[in-house]
């Protein structure tokens, strides 16, 4: 019988504790213990940026992460960006500006650009495309995409 | 995924026992961008992962101590590429570190984890053997340090013993002034294993230290001390020639499926002579600040 172990970690500001397999990344946690689905499985190989979020400040691909790996530490999805108040300005922003076409690509995309802003206010444009390199968007959005991630820059911030 | 167990040591004597007493059953986890890929599609099944992220003397840390830069077994790619001392001492390092992958997998990715994962196409290979990296090795022996170009032995495998993990990168701070630039070929700009890697020093001495990997199956380095490479006034055809016998290990595969051996050898030339041009150029600053 595979072994299970006990990991705590704060996802979108609220503490979990959870047993979970040693084996589980901690994108399975994230979709199949939490419900938290927004978070994308995709290539599995750390290329195409769906299953992006942010763990302790950084960007990381959560396919690539044990869930083991992932105790102590505070867990940003795209399901913590929006408050009660409403979408963040950065979702708006995507919103506005056609940044979405089939949806899929969106939350890790979002992922990569709100931790952009969070470090960089004003980003030039090839900071942008630096910073999303490892979001891939198979409907060929990228332009809408930093359209949008400069819109809510300039717009101050998130 | 095969299921493991999953030890996290807190100290390097239980990660080293642990290692020990598994042998070849047991995988050491850093940064996990390479071994979690392996673990997934089954290349690798191992019985225990080691994950080293918990152990004190490990913990992401760049230190500058006897005229020598360490770089510790959990630092990551975003972490080396940001450090100032890095970025003044091993510039082209900085530019290696700062083209693997995406910023996903800089901010997990490690260099002790990409050295013993040991790809010939390792981006940080080539710098750290232009810069005479060691490779600080602990097993149940006690540490050793191991010249990097001693490390690497073909794809996945390297000179560390049954029981030994790496605890640190270490590199010397050149005694006298060097230029140096790393400089890659891939299939697209942006996210993708290299076609061909190299990099670049020259030092005031006229010293021109080249390694190059994706070319074979291991990264290779090459000096030239006729001063020739280092002369800005030399030859092209003085310089075409002591190129072709520095790139002389190169034997790229022909079953690689980023680029055809044509193509690889061609480039290692074009990449040659611009990194020696950027080298010179760098050097040339240095000695103007």
């Amino acid at each position: 019988m595979t072994e299970t172990i006990p990991i705590e970690l704060t996802v979108n500001g609220r503490q979990r504790a959870l047993s979970i397999a040693p084996h589980d990344t901690l994108l399975d946690v994230l979709r199949d213990d939490l419900g938290l689905t927004g978070t994308k499985e995709c290539c599995q190989v750390g290329e195409c940026g769906a299953c992006t979020v942010i763990v302790d400040g950084r960007v990381v691909d959560s396919c690539l992460m044990l869930a083991a790996e992932a105790d102590g530490t505070k867990v940003t999805t795209v399901e913590g960006l929006a408050n009660e108040t409403g979408l963040s300005r950065l979702q708006e922003a995507f919103l506005d500006h056609g940044a979405v076409q089939c949806g899929f690509c969106v939350p890790g995309q979002l992922m990569s650009a709100h931790a952009l802003l969070s470090d960089n206010k004003h980003p030039t444009r090839a900071e942008i495309e630096e910073a999303m390199a490892g979001n891939l968007c198979r409907c060929g959005n990228y332009e809408r995409i930093i359209a949008a991630i400069l819109a809510a820059a300039d717009a101050g911030g998130r | 995924m095969h299921t493991f167990l999953y030890a996290k040591p807190a100290t390097i004597a239980e990660a080293v026992s642990l290692l020990d007493a598994h042998g070849s059953d047991a995988r050491v986890l850093a940064g996990g961008t390479d071994l979690i890929i392996k673990l997934r599609d089954g290349t690798l099944r191992p019985a225990v992962v080691v994950d080293l992220k918990r152990i004190g003397e490990l913990q992401p840390c760049i230190s500058e101590v006897d005229g020598r830069v360490s770089i510790s077994a959990a630092a990551v790619m975003t972490d080396i590429a940001r450090d100032s001392r890095v970025r003044r001492r091993f510039p082209a390092l900085v530019e290696a570190a700062s083209v693997i992958g995406s910023i996903q997998i800089r901010n997990r990715a490690t260099l002790a984890g990409n050295i013993c994962n040991a790809s010939p196409a390792a981006d940080t290979a080539p710098p750290l053997l232009v810069y005479a990296a060691s490779v600080i090795a602990v097993g149940s022996g006690g540490i050793r340090r191991i010249p990097i170009n001693e490390f690497f032995v073909r794809s996945g495998e390297t000179t560390l013993r049954r029981g030994e993990l790496v605890m640190a990168v270490e590199l010397p701070v050149p005694v006298r002034p060097i230029g140096a630039a790393h400089m890659r070929r891939a299939r697209r700009r942006g996210h993708d294993l290299a076609s061909v890697t190299l990099c670049c020093a020259v030092d005031n001495a006229g010293v021109t230290r080249v390694a190059y990997g994706s070319v074979g199956p291991r990264p290779v380095l090459a000096v030239d001390e006729t001063g020739v490479l280092a002369d800005p006034g030399a030859p092209d055809y003085e310089k075409a020639a002591i190129f072709e016998k520095m790139f002389a290990g190169a034997s790229p595969s022909p079953r690689s499926i980023r680029a055809s051996p044509g193509y690889r050898l061609a480039m290692l030339r074009v990449l040659g002579r611009r990194a020696l041009q950027t080298a010179i150029e760098r050097l040339a600053q240095g000695r103007e600040t």
